[in-house]
């Protein structure tokens, strides 16, 4: 059995009388790519906020690389790295610049920072770009970009939360190689979508619905469980029977 | 029609549902008048001085007294020599010392002339002045009455003042109007350049520049409902700076409202000028903030008259839209006066939204094409 | 320390990177500090005069003489009607009017007092009170030339006369560009720190650059102290180029330290940047940033001594301003710069300005969430 990186244990995270997450329990293993499916809504972001630090739970215990999300958030933020849906390098930096500015915050040192940008930027043949800003670069770029700066540090984990927003399939398949090759180097995935081909990329998915967790598996024994030939299918049958009928 | 209509909702609509920002368009105009009704005060009372009394005789003694007893100054320190007065000067105590020499009193009764001297903190020019002249008229008039009373000297020219449009003297009917203006101003058009650029920013400006609204419309929706709480702003101002400062209205309400709805205007449509001129937020914000901030309070005689500025600045002063709008009201409320003297000041705030208004439309017209 | 010191460079980079903002954070201070500089003047140069002489005698063509030889007042009118005279005031044509009445020249060689009509606009009640103050002074002195002429012949020495004299220290020309330098300087340097750094903040928080810094093990006072410094040094900047602005074009004296001027500037500028960052973090959008912080602008460059004297304002009022960083700056400014002050003499006013910029730098830090 493969180590436990994060453990969620009867999380509840509440907004006034909402209910964003619900008694969700569910566990993530060192170096896989884990999926958190829903629709708009359903609570995948505040999940992934709880878990990367950002936001404490109302309730429940919730461990992200041996530490405590509720007292010991700094702690996770040293192992995680992150990237949110909405694009957040700065614009008015260039691609170099900004690499080196979280390189610095994680406490690289400088020589390394250099060596490393340049390794990067060669591996995902940015060589061109490395002095233009970031502003001016195409979505996708940004994207792939973004996604490196993530694990730039080297975390343990890295959060995505619906990184291929807004792009082109070639774009988002180009992007999901890069997510191949994180997992490759040991680094947990875990991302969240609503894409749903692209819950077939991930070893695991967990859909969730209105707050609760509906279905958590493989995506080969969800189909199967479920005798659907896709995961869309299997998500419009699971996820919003309500919405159907509706 | 219809779609003006909607958009003019809508804008209402975004001012209150951020409760903040409605707490400022209200909050902020009237607390500072109140504030600084009270504040900005050129007058001295309880000024700190120092008296240097080298003579300690009865004349001496009394005048010092005479000093302090009239309200404007107060003897904070009483000093032994001449070398206390640059400690106390240097270290800000006190803004001036009055020095009695030797033998004052003795002078003005032998020989009917003695000499006392002031020393004034020079840092602050007007304070100093008005300093030296209050207590130089104070002992002129103590002088006056001791020739008076003691030969029976009776003084010929007798002048006799009357303070017009103001007996009481009160700072507020100067620097009331003024806050009045700065606020109004700068708030009309930071509100308006902001929510614009802010449109700009996010993108939402393209759909509405796409939209069948045309270019006349989106800033009429911009202006209409900004215009209306101004109005209920204004309303506020007016009553408490009656009510607080007893500002009077003696002209006509309806002519004050009305030139402070033109005011108004002006001060929105140089707001949507600054936004159509500025390319994010932060830019909307440095451009109003630093062609309203300082000129104002210098070029509309808000604080300091014009007349007496280099000619320039006189001449520069016309471009200062809060100068007409000052004129204005002061001649209305304070003077009681009519159209007939407001005129030329509605018609040069008239043009100038005019122009506004016009650059704006040219401008926001060619970022369509 | 290290990353802090990225942050930094960062901020730098986006300041100059900006066409706009980079020129203008050195361009508009020059500007304004060499316009505004030489306009604000609150001496009294000119008092238009509008006359009603009933009594044309050399008696009163001698009075009005007098008043115009003082070169304050200006004779602009000369009128029978009262009502004219009167518009003229309404119209601000005329400041004050001065009515001598019929007979006047006749009681006068009798020797019997007269009655002068002086109407004063008295809008402006400072400038209204200075101008009566002078002629008031003027006709004492003809009273007591007169008074001397009638029985100066028979027992001169019983008439007694005070002569004040007046001298004025630290700026003895009484030159008001040397009063308003360090208040306008001051003004700007408030400003642009104010708004870079505060939009700075706010707009990372819209544009959600911020989200990424939060994700990041970045010790809340790294990032306060990052935000702060980059304008901290800008504002420095331009207080330095103000000086030296004004040491060309205005002859600005300079009498005491430099070095303390600029301690005490950064303890000011601490201050006052962490209110802008303590406003900032609370505020969700550049709008509702900018009115709360108009709101602190306008209060300290109003009551903080600059244009108008704090000394005169009622007792709640300076309560109030014992917490207005700008009252403090202003007044080490003016005695550093024209009196020479030291140490001694403004070390409770640089006490004070820590305290207030330590606590709200504080509270900066300690309100800033990195989590939701």
């Amino acid at each position: 059995m493969r180590e436990v990186v994060i453990r969620v244990e009867n999380l509840v995270k509440r907004f006034g009388n909402f209910v964003a997450n619900d008694h969700l329990n569910f566990e993530v293993y060192e170096g896989e790519i884990f999926g958190f499916l829903g629709a708009n809504g359903a609570g995948k972001t505040t999940a992934l906020r709880i878990l990367s630090g950002l936001s404490s739970p109302t309730s429940g215990n919730v461990m992200v690389a041996g530490f405590d999300a509720k007292r010991q958030g700094e702690k996770i933020k040293r192992n995680i790295g992150y990237m949110c849906q909405r694009f957040s390098l700065y614009n008015d930096l260039t691609v170099r610049e900004n690499i080196t500015l979280y390189g610095g915050i994680y406490g690289m040192s400088s020589g390394l920072i250099k060596q490393r940008i340049d390794e990067l930027l060669r591996q995902l043949e940015f060589e061109e770009y490395a002095d233009r800003l970031i502003g001016g670069l195409p979505l996708g770029l940004k994207q792939k970009l973004a996604f490196s700066v993530a694990i730039f540090h080297e975390p343990k984990i890295v959060f995505l939360d619906e990184p291929t927003g807004g792009v082109d399939p070639i774009a988002r398949r180009q992007f999901w190689e890069e997510i191949y090759a994180a997992a490759a180097r040991g680094i947990t995935v875990f991302v969240t979508t609503h894409y749903m081909d692209e819950a077939e990329y991930c070893d695991r998915v967990c859909i969730m619905d209105q707050g609760r967790i509906v279905a958590i598996g493989t995506p080969t024994a969800l189909k199967q469980k479920y005798g659907a030939s896709s995961i869309e299918d299997l998500f419009v049958g699971i996820a919003r029977p309500n919405a159907q009928k509706e | 029609m219809r779609r003006l209509l909607g958009f003019i909702t809508k804008e209402f609509i975004h001012i209150f549902r951020d409760l903040r920002t409605l707490i400022v368009l209200f909050g902020i105009p009237v607390t500072q008048i109140l504030l600084f009704g009270y504040v900005i005060t050129m007058e001295i009372n309880d000024s700190s001085i120092a008296i240097l009394d080298l003579s300690k005789d009865e004349v001496s003694l009394n005048l010092s007294d005479r000093l302090c007893s009239s309200g404007f100054f107060r003897q904070k320190e009483n000093l032994n020599g001449y070398d206390d007065i640059e400690r106390v000067l240097r270290s800000g105590k006190v803004k001036a010392v009055v020095v009695f020499g030797e033998g004052f009193g003795c002078d003005l009764i032998t020989r009917g002339k003695a000499s006392m001297s002031i020393i004034a903190d020079g840092t602050e020019p007007n304070y100093a002045t008005l300093v030296c002249n209050y207590i130089t008229a104070i002992v002129n008039d103590f002088s006056r009455e001791q020739n008076e009373v003691e030969t029976g000297t009776v003084f010929l020219l007798q002048p006799e003042v009357r303070m017009f449009f103001n007996p009481e003297l009160k700072d507020q009917f100067m620097f009331v109007p003024g806050v009045m203006a700065y606020v109004l101003i700068i708030i009309c058009a930071l509100m308006t350049s902001i929510t614009i650029t802010r449109e700009k920013e996010f993108g939402t400006m393209e759909a509405l520049l796409v939209s069948p609204l045309r270019a006349g419309h989106i800033i009429v929706g911009k202006v209409v409902p900004y215009m209306v709480l101004s109005f209920v702003t204004l309303v506020v101002i007016l009553w408490v700076s009656w009510l607080v400062f007893e500002l009077p209205i003696r002209g006509s309400l309806g002519l004050l409202i009305g030139i402070s709805m033109l005011y108004i205007l002006l001060g929105l449509s140089l707001g949507i000028f600054i936004s159509t001129i500025s390319k994010n937020m932060q830019q909307a914000i440095f451009i109003s903030l630093m062609s309203l901030l300082l000129p104002t309070i210098i070029l509309s005689g808000f604080i300091f008259p014009v007349e007496n500025m280099p000619k320039a600045y006189d001449v520069a002063s016309y471009l200062v839209p809060s100068k007409y709008y000052l004129i204005a009201i002061k001649n209305i409320m304070i003077k009681g006066l009519g159209i007939g003297y407001v005129w030329k000041e509605t018609l040069a705030m008239c043009f100038m939204s005019a122009i506004f208004i016009l650059l704006s439309i040219k401008n926001f017209k060619e970022r369509l094409q | 320390m290290r990353t802090v010191l990225y942050l930094i460079r960062k901020e730098f980079k986006q300041i100059f990177r900006d066409v706009f903002l980079g020129k203008a954070i050195i361009a508009i201070p020059i500007v304004q500090l060499l316009i505004f500089v030489p306009a604000v003047t609150l001496e009294i140069k000119r008092v238009n005069l509008c006359i009603i002489d009933r009594d044309m005698t050399s008696y009163s063509r001698g009075l009005l003489e007098g008043i115009q030889a003082s070169g304050v007042f200006r004779i602009k009118q000369l009128t029978l009607a009262e009502d004219e005279a009167y518009s003229l005031l309404n119209s601000n044509k005329s400041d004050m009017v001065i009515h001598i009445p019929l007979g006047f020249g006749k009681d006068i060689g009798r020797g019997n007092p007269v009655k002068i009509m002086v109407s004063v606009n008295a809008i402006n009640a400072m400038s209204a009170q200075l101008s009566w103050v002078y002629l008031n002074g003027i006709i004492s002195g003809m009273n007591m030339d007169i008074a001397l002429e009638n029985i100066g012949s028979l027992l001169p020495t019983n008439l007694k006369q005070v002569d004040v004299t007046h001298r004025i220290w630290y700026n003895e020309m009484l030159n008001y560009k040397h009063f308003m330098l360090p208040g306008i300087l001051t003004i700007l340097i408030t400003v642009i720190g104010m708004i870079l750094g505060g939009i700075n903040l706010v707009k990372e928080k819209e544009i959600g650059t911020i989200e990424q810094i939060n994700v990041t093990p970045i010790k809340k006072h790294q990032f306060i102290i990052a935000k702060m410094l980059p304008f901290l040094a800008i504002s420095l900047m331009d207080l330095a180029f103000g000086l030296v602005l004004g040491r060309i074009f205005f002859k600005m004296p300079f009498v005491g330290s430099i070095g303390l001027l600029f301690l005490s500037a950064t303890l000011f500028l601490i201050a006052i940047l962490g209110l802008t960052l303590l406003i900032s973090i609370y505020s969700h959008s550049q709008q509702q940033f900018l009115f709360v912080a108009f709101f602190f602008l306008i209060i300290f460059i109003l009551m903080g001594g600059i244009f108008t004297p704090t000394d005169s304002m009622p007792l709640w009022a300076k309560r109030i301003n014992l917490f207005n960083p700008m009252v403090y700056q202003m007044r080490i400014t003016r005695m550093v710069m024209l009196k020479g002050s030291g140490l001694i003499d403004i070390g409770k006013d640089l006490l004070a300005l820590l305290t207030i910029g330590i606590t709200l730098s504080v509270l900066a830090v300690r309100g800033y969430r990195k989590a939701v």
